[in-house]
């Protein structure tokens, strides 16, 4: 365990050596990084002056889940960038390096990876978050705080198994199959009150892809939002989590026997 | 002369062909994109007939139009200048008997004409059996629409170049490039139609060259813009089109003074 979480430590001082080189590309990436996500908020600010509710839903309680959504998101983005792991660990190999080391294979390839800028949009979702939860004048006691804990270890877990998962499909099929970014784009899905879909993507998104427990559905929670049991769905988040990560976990073991190294 | 450019259309567009299952799950991801904002502007409609000017019908057909005219005149030229001028091949092409901007419009054609053929119309086709799409009758609409695409597609790809040239006088400009990406999409009215935006933006916008490359085009196709004031929205692609050559032509001569390769 210590020596795991050393491990973390030297990959972070690392990380930091070579982004104060380039300070300046630093700031520009975080920035360009947020205005991708704002885009989806830009959204929903310039609709809701043409609209007072979404679906039932106010601006100030769209705005919360969408808050919600990017903490989670965001750490799981500074973990989680293996975006192209395909091309670099099995087409060109580099698992072969990897897998000769004692610690275990996942972790290293997610610390090599690591992308704490990410981290920012987290910041600024917990703002967001905070921000409407004064507008809509919910109170606000411990057990909130213990529970919001939860709710986002519980989505972290639940992005990481999922997009384990579907990373791990690198071993059984080096051309791109373009799953990633499909789904990269389902998870958008995620962000609004699921009631406005029909009932097919609404159970899609639950039980699926949940992609719900990662937004709205712990989101309402705090909302107090019981539409088809909504905010009693929310208490499911941390077991989904582990659930969906185990699957995760179980499939990219199962991958990693199936790698043979590369040519040459 | 002419011979050789219509030869880099056709290894462009054959290159693109030898891609082309990539392209499949991008038709999925568009009509991803596409119900995603179905279903958020229905919910955002509820029980009102008209916001912004627009229908729910109209806005269906808008949301639609406009995803998969982004199919057709997106294209990677930016990043595509951007590093050749970073790793020096741009001076190759220097010294060529051709003229780089226009080789690189001419690739941009390729693609553009591969992505009509296997990426929009199928695209579009998909999207009309989703959801209820309602195309117009009259075929000098679908006429002046295909015009109006290709100038589209030639003041995209201006922005493009220019973005892309850029290069010429920054060491790094990926988060330039990506920021550049978010404004267009914002600012040429895929997200949201322009008529949505606060009184002060769209009358920015009305300034900008953004609005030609969708928002207009899209409106004349749903059916908002009609009769002499769509051949004034054709009359002003037309003008941004030769505006912006000013400023190509401007950044182009001073950036070859400035040639500088980075390692090599």
């Amino acid at each position: 365990m210590m020596f795991y979480a050393s491990l973390c430590w030297e990959y972070m001082k690392n990380y930091a050596k070579t982004r104060l080189t380039y300070r300046l590309d630093f700031w520009i990436e975080v920035l360009s990084d947020l205005m991708f996500q704002g885009l989806n908020l830009i959204f929903i600010l310039i609709v809701f002056q043409h609209t007072p509710s979404l679906g039932g839903w106010s601006e100030a309680e769209v705005v919360f889940v969408y808050g919600f959504f990017m903490v989670p998101y965001g750490i799981f983005g500074t973990f989680f960038n293996l975006w192209n792991f395909s091309e670099r660990y099995i087409v060109k190999g580099e698992m072969d390096r990897v897998l000769t080391r004692p610690a275990y294979n996942l972790y290293q390839i997610l610390l090599e990876n690591m992308d704490p800028a990410s981290l920012f949009g987290s910041v600024v979702g917990a703002i967001i978050m905070a921000v409407s939860w004064s507008t809509l004048g919910l109170p606000f006691e411990m057990l909130d705080a213990l529970m919001l804990i939860v709710f986002i270890i519980g989505a972290v877990l639940i992005y990481a198994g999922l997009y384990t998962a579907l990373t791990a499909i690198a071993f059984y099929s080096d051309a791109p199959t373009g799953i990633l970014p499909l789904m990269y784009n389902i998870q958008n899905y995620g962000r609004y009150p699921v009631n406005i879909y029909n009932k097919t993507i609404r159970f899609l998104l639950t039980w699926i892809l949940p992609f719900a427990f990662v937004g709205v559905i712990p989101a309402s929670y705090f909302l107090d939002r019981n539409e088809d049991g909504l905010s009693t769905l929310a208490l499911l988040t941390p077991l989904v989590g582990v659930v969906v990560l185990s699957i995760g976990l179980f499939v990219w073991n199962r991958g990693i026997t199936r790698y043979r190294g590369a040519g040459s | 002369m002419a011979s050789a450019y219509l030869d880099l259309i056709r290894i462009r567009f054959l290159m693109m062909l030898a891609y082309r299952v990539n392209y499949y799950s991008g038709i999925a991801i568009y009509a991803i994109n596409i119900g995603a904002y179905y279903f958020l502007w229905k919910a955002i409609y509820g029980t009102q007939t008209e916001l912004g000017g627009f229908t729910l019908a109209q806005m269906t057909t808008y949301v639609a139009v406009s995803w998969m005219a982004r199919a057709f005149y997106f294209n990677n030229l930016d990043r595509e200048i951007a590093n050749e001028i970073r790793d020096g091949s741009v001076a190759i092409q220097f010294i060529r008997p051709y003229s780089y901007l226009m080789v690189k419009l001419m690739q941009g054609f390729g693609e553009g004409i591969f992505r009509l053929l296997l990426f929009m119309v199928p695209g579009m086709i998909i999207v009309c059996l989703l959801f209820p799409v309602r195309l117009p009758t009259d075929p000098g609409v679908w006429a002046l629409y295909l015009v109006m695409l290709v100038l589209s597609f030639l003041i995209n790809t201006q922005i493009n170049m220019l973005a892309g040239l850029f290069a010429f006088f920054v060491e790094n400009n990926e988060g330039m490039l990506r920021m550049k990406r978010v404004l267009v999409d914002l600012f040429s009215g895929v997200i949201i139609p322009i008529s949505f935006f606060p009184g002060w933006l769209a009358d920015t916008m009305k300034w900008l060259p953004f609005q030609a490359i969708t928002y207009l085009p899209s409106s004349v196709f749903t059916g908002r813009t009609a009769g002499g004031e769509a051949y004034r929205v054709l009359g002003l692609q037309v003008v941004w089109f030769l505006a912006l050559l000013i400023p190509i032509a401007l950044v182009w001569r001073q950036a070859r003074y400035r040639l500088f390769v980075q390692g090599g």
